[in-house]
């Protein structure tokens, strides 16, 4: 039960729609199948920031801060989260349409912040 | 008292002037201070910018100060709806930043002078210099029977209000009457502009619940360095134009990146502008300027 309930606060859920509220528990069941992209976040970037997803496809994304709380919003999806640094931050999702998809830091993290962005490219 | 009005209108410097209807719902009550006053709004001012967007940084506000102080009739008072300062990571670089931008501004003619954050001057140290410089983040005033509010969506990155300013503003607007004359100043915009260029305030949905419970309220912010209009209902969004660089329409294209400045027509697209209220016909009007005369 603790790992469990650790396990969904390290994953930031605070959207609907494309998120997958299970997949923490789905994760624990069956690791093999989980698809992970790695995202470094830091002033002003985020490496990648080009990101092919494919529709329907369960990806989790994987954030790590190196210099700030930035933050992670996809307008589109209606998902945010905020990226701590020094420790990982898991953001499942599961894209039901295909299109570019921005994404954007909200937090306000210096002078360059309102370039820090990027794109999911959802393809069917 | 001179009216301004038709002063405006044989003005050489007036801009666009946008005649505002129905900011009021109805005729002020028999009593109340019902004077017609302005007041100037200048915004996004970013001292401390040097960049290509605006090769003049170092002069603009100094010729938006000398364009105020022209001014035939001087207004009752200015706001600063943000980004006084372009922000650094330096605290002591963005201290001296705000001690020029104090300096310069102490030459308007008027002194009565309302400051405000954007996430430039206040959200990497939560509003700290900025409360040294120029009070606090988030104050009400009364002026000729309207209730100004400032608001504060700066001071957390993150672009929220927070609940203990959310709960001092409905403890303020409870001692409000329902059709009592409210403005509200703000940086970032209370909607949902553009989301994809963080135009936005995370919990800006619950003030806007706090205010729309009232009937005449008008809300002028700043953030987007344009002139813009919205409208929640019965409440009506400005933004004011910027006094660094323009930036593009809401969402137009892919990244929010200035407009280039423009050698042929230098400071285009910056600005103030001059809010009046004509309380008998419960009407607003707003007449933006230039920085310099065309």
């Amino acid at each position: 039960m603790k790992t469990t309930r650790r396990q969904l606060l390290g994953s930031v859920i605070t959207g609907f729609g494309i998120w997958q509220l299970n997949q923490a528990s789905a994760a624990k069941t069956a690791p093999a199948k989980e698809k992970v992209i790695k995202i470094q976040a830091k002033k002003f970037v985020y490496t990648p920031n080009r990101i092919m997803l494919k529709k329907g496809e369960a990806v989790v994304l994987e954030f790590t801060a190196l210099d700030f709380m930035h933050g992670f919003k996809v307008p589109d999806w209606n998902i945010r989260a905020d990226l701590m640094p020094g420790q990982v931050t898991r953001v499942p999702v599961k894209p039901d349409t295909a299109g570019e998809i921005d994404f954007l830091c909200d937090n306000f993290c210096g002078d360059g912040h309102e370039g820090m962005s990027g794109k999911f490219i959802v393809t069917d | 008292m001179i009216n301004r009005r038709k002063f405006l209108k044989l003005s050489t410097l007036g801009g666009g002037a946008v005649f505002m209807s129905g900011l009021y719902g109805r005729a002020f009550a028999a009593g109340d201070a019902t004077e017609d006053f302005y007041f100037v709004q200048l915004s996004d001012t970013h001292w401390g910018y040097t960049g290509d967007a605006n090769p003049e940084a170092a002069n603009t506000l100094k010729k938006a100060v000398a364009a105020v102080n022209a001014l035939e009739v001087q207004p009752d008072f200015i706001v600063f709806t943000g980004d006084l300062t372009h922000t650094t990571d330096d605290p002591k670089e963005r201290r001296k930043r705000m001690t020029e931008f104090r300096d310069i501004v102490s030459d308007l003619k008027v002194k009565t002078i309302h400051f405000m954050p954007g996430e430039h001057d206040a959200s990497l140290d939560n509003g700290t210099a900025f409360k040294e410089f120029f009070g606090q983040t988030h104050y009400t005033f009364d002026h000729k029977g309207v209730h100004f509010i400032a608001i504060d969506n700066v001071s957390d990155p993150g672009a929220r209000i927070g609940d203990a300013q959310l709960d001092w503003l409905k403890t303020d607007l409870s001692m409000q009457p329902a059709d009592a004359k409210i403005v509200v100043f703000t940086h970032r915009p209370l909607f949902d502009l553009a989301p994809k260029w963080d135009w936005a305030t995370r919990d800006g949905d619950k003030a806007m619940a706090l205010l729309l419970e009232h009937k005449n309220v008008t809300v002028f912010y700043g953030h987007i360095h344009q002139e813009h209009h919205h409208q929640t209902e019965h409440i009506k969004h400005h933004s004011a134009k910027s006094l660094v660089f323009p930036l593009p329409v809401p969402g137009s294209q892919d990244k929010r990146t200035p407009i280039p400045w423009d050698p042929a027509a230098p400071f285009k697209g910056l600005g103030f502008r001059e809010v009046e209220t004509e309380q008998k016909k419960a009407d607003y009007e707003l007449t933006e300027f230039p920085v310099i005369k065309s």
